[in-house]
C-alpha cells in the first residue's frame, strides 16, 4: 500500500497493540504518517482511533491498566524502546485534546509559556514569543488584549486553539489532534480546520476525527479503523473516492457508524 | 408451547377501575411532602442543638464571664483555690501544640494525599487508602495511652537530648517526655488521616483532562503536580488544613494524657503545657465550686467558638474548590 508514504513516513506503527486491562482496543495495527501531511484516523466510536494517537506520544499508558505491544517509531527510533524517556517523547510529539483544557489557573500567556517553563527554559523575548507563537495558532488578534486573563474565560474555540499554541510552543516535530472540534460551533471548527491546514507547512499532523467531511477536507491521507483494526489506509482522495474495502465503502457513505 | 402461551394470555389480576389506577402517585407526592417535612425539621433541629449547647454553655459561664472579663483570655494565672482564673497559658497551649502539630502534619498529609492521587503505583494507592481511612479510625484515647507509654519514654530518652544538642527557645530545659512536644506529635499523628483524605478528596476533584494536558506537554507528574494540580486545588487543600486545625484544637483525650497539665506558658517545647480542652477533660470531674465549673465552661465556650469558626472557613473553601474544579470542567 502506497510506497512513497512508507519510504516518508515521520512516524510509523508498527504491529501496534494496546489494552484497557484485559480489553483489547487496537489489534497490531501497521501504520505509516507522512512527514508534514495531515493523515486523518476516521472510524466509528469505539474503534480505537483516539487510542492510536494516545499509543503515538506514550499517553496511553498515563491510564491505569492500559499497556501495548509492538511499537512506534520516531524518526526511525523506536518511542518504547527501555532507555526513551516518555516525557521527552511527548515534548516532541504534541498532543491536543477532544475537549479544550487550557489551564484554568494560568493566564493566556502563560498557557502559552507553560511547556517551555516545564524545560526550564524562558524565551529571551517572551512577549514576542507569545505573540508568534498565538499567531501561529490564529489567535492573536483575538487575545491580543487578553493576555492576562485566564485560559478559561476565552470561548470554547479560542480555548481550543490557545491549546494548540501551547502545544506549538514547544515547537513539537508532529501534532497528534484527538477529535479537536467535537466540542466546536460550525465557525470556530472552520477556523482549526483552516488552522490544521496552515500547520501542515511545518507539522506532521495527525487528526482522528468522526466527520468524514472535516477528514475529506483537512487530511493527505486517512486511515480507516474499524473494531481496533485498520481496515484501509490511503491517500483521501482514493479513500473518499474508490475505497478498496466494502466496510470503508459502508463507513463513508453512511450506511453505518 | 409458545403458541399456546400466547393463544392464552395469562390471567391478570382485575385492573383497579381508572379513579384508582393513579392513586399511587398522589400517594407518593403526599410521602415526598411528609419526607420532606421531615428531613426539614431533622436539619432544622440540628442547627436548635448548636445554638442550644453554645446558649447553655454561654449560661453556666456566666459568673465566670462576670467575674473575670477580659482578663480571662489575657491572663495566665489559673488558681481555683483563690478563684482566680486566667485562661491565656490554655490558649497558648492549644496554639503551640496545634501550630508544631500541623508543622509536621500538613506536608506528610499532603504528601500521602499526591501519592495516592498522582506519584505512587496505582496498585498500592488502594491498600495505602484504607490504611488512611483506617489511622482516623482509631479512637483518641488509645493514642493517648500509646503516646503516654510509649511515645513519651523515646522521646525522653533519645528525641529530646537529641534536640537538646541543636539548642534554641524550642528545645531546652527539663526533659520528661511528657510535654508540649509528646502533645504535638500524638496530634499530628492524629491529624495526618484527616488531613490525607480530605486532600485527597479534593486532589482526585481536580479533571483528569487538565493532568493529561500537563503531562502531554511533557510535563512529569510532579510537574504535572506543580503546574496544574495543586494550584487548582489550592482552596481546598487549605481547607482540608483548616479541617485539621479544627481537630487539633479540639482534640482532648490524646493531648490530657501527655501535654504535662502545667499552666505556664514558655516557648520550650520540652515544659509540660496545658490545652483549653485538656483542662476542661482534667479538672471538671474535680472542680467543687460554682465559679470554677463557671470558668472551665467559659474555656469550653472559647473552644466552641474556635472550632465552629475554623470549620465553617474550612468547609466554604472546600466547597468553592469543588465548584471551581466543576466550573472549569464546563
Amino acid at each position: 500500500m502506497l510506497e512513497s508514504a512508507e519510504a516518508s513516513a515521520k512516524m510509523r506503527a508498527d504491529k501496534l497493540s494496546a489494552w484497557f486491562g484485559d480489553k483489547q482496543a487496537l489489534r497490531s495495527i501497521s501504520l505509516p504518517l507522512v512527514e508534514r501531511k495531515v493523515t486523518a484516523v476516521i472510524g466509528p466510536s469505539g474503534c480505537g482511533k483516539s487510542t492510536f494517537i494516545r499509543c503515538l506520544n506514550r499517553m496511553h499508558e498515563v491510564v491505569a491498566g492500559a499497556r501495548t505491544a509492538g511499537d512506534v517509531l520516531l524518526d526511525g527510533k523506536s518511542v518504547y524502546g527501555a532507555d526513551v524517556d516518555p516525557v521527552r517523547v511527548r515534548r516532541r510529539v504534541g498532543m491536543v485534546f477532544q475537549k479544550p483544557n487550557p489551564f484554568p489557573t494560568m493566564s493566556v500567556r502563560d498557557n502559552v509559556l507553560a511547556g517551555l517553563r516545564l524545560s526550564g527554559i524562558t524565551p529571551p523575548d517572551p512577549d514576542a514569543f507569545v505573540e508568534e507563537v498565538l499567531g501561529q495558532a490564529a489567535l492573536w488578534d483575538e487575545v491580543k488584549d487578553a493576555l492576562d486573563r485566564p485560559g478559561g474565560a476565552l470561548s470554547g474555540g479560542q480555548q481550543q486553539r490557545l491549546c494548540i499554541a501551547r502545544c506549538l510552543a514547544l515547537e513539537p516535530e508532529v501534532v497528534l489532534m484527538d477529535e479537536p472540534c467535537s466540542s466546536l460551533d460550525p465557525v470556530a471548527t472552520a477556523k482549526i480546520e483552516e488552522l490544521i491546514h496552515d500547520l501542515r507547512e511545518r507539522y506532521t499532523i495527525v487528526v482522528v476525527t468522526h466527520s468524514m467531511q472535516q477528514a475529506a477536507r483537512v487530511s493527505d491521507y486517512t486511515a480507516f479503523f474499524y473494531l481496533g483494526e485498520l481496515v484501509e489506509y490511503d491517500l483521501a482522495d482514493v479513500i473518499f473516492t474508490k475505497p478498496s474495502d466494502p466496510r470503508t465503502e459502508d463507513y463513508i457513505t453512511g450506511r453505518f457508524g | 408451547m409458545t403458541q399456546r402461551a400466547l393463544a392464552t394470555p395469562p390471567r391478570l389480576p382485575p385492573q383497579p377501575p381508572r379513579s384508582l389506577r393513579f392513586a399511587g402517585m398522589g400517594k407518593s407526592g403526599s410521602a415526598d411532602r411528609t419526607f420532606g417535612a421531615l428531613g426539614a425539621g431533622a436539619a432544622g433541629a440540628l442547627g436548635l442543638v448548636l445554638i442550644g449547647v453554645a446558649v447553655s454553655v454561654a449560661r453556666i459561664a456566666w459568673p465566670s464571664i462576670q467575674a473575670s472579663g477580659f482578663s480571662f483570655v489575657t491572663t495566665s494565672v489559673w488558681d481555683p483555690s483563690r478563684g482566680v482564673f486566667g485562661a491565656l497559658a490554655f490558649v497558648w497551649g492549644t496554639i503551640l501544640t496545634s501550630t508544631v502539630a500541623l508543622i509536621l502534619a500538613v506536608p506528610i498529609g499532603l504528601g500521602v494525599a499526591l501519592f495516592l492521587t498522582d506519584l505512587g503505583p496505582p496498585h498500592l494507592r488502594k491498600p495505602v487508602s484504607s490504611l488512611v481511612e483506617l489511622l482516623a479510625a482509631i479512637p483518641s484515647v488509645v493514642y493517648g495511652l500509646w503516646a503516654a507509654l510509649v511515645l513519651a519514654p523515646i522521646l525522653r530518652t533519645t528525641v529530646q537530648p537529641a534536640l537538646a544538642k541543636i539548642g534554641g527557645p524550642l528545645f531546652r530545659g527539663p526533659n520528661v517526655g511528657f510535654g508540649i512536644l509528646c502533645a504535638s506529635l500524638v496530634l499530628a499523628i492524629m491529624l495526618l488521616p484527616t488531613i490525607a483524605s480530605v486532600s485527597r478528596d479534593v486532589l482526585r476533584a481536580v479533571p483528569a483532562e487538565l493532568r493529561e494536558g500537563a503531562l502531554a506537554l511533557g510535563a512529569t507528574p510532579w510537574d504535572a503536580v506543580r503546574l496544574v494540580v495543586l494550584p487548582h486545588a489550592r482552596h481546598g487543600v487549605f481547607g482540608a488544613i483548616l479541617l485539621g486545625v479544627g481537630r487539633a484544637v479540639g482534640e482532648t483525650m490524646a493531648v490530657a494524657a501527655v501535654v504535662g497539665s502545667r499552666a505556664d506558658i514558655s516557648p520550650s517545647l520540652f515544659a509540660p503545657g496545658y490545652t483549653m480542652s485538656s483542662v476542661i477533660a482534667n479538672e471538671f470531674p474535680v472542680a467543687s465550686s460554682e465559679l470554677h465549673i463557671a470558668a472551665l465552661a467559659e474555656v469550653g465556650l472559647l473552644l466552641f467558638v474556635i472550632t465552629v469558626a475554623f470549620n465553617v472557613a474550612a468547609r466554604i473553601l472546600v466547597a468553592r474548590s469543588n465548584k471551581s474544579a466543576a466550573g472549569a470542567q464546563a
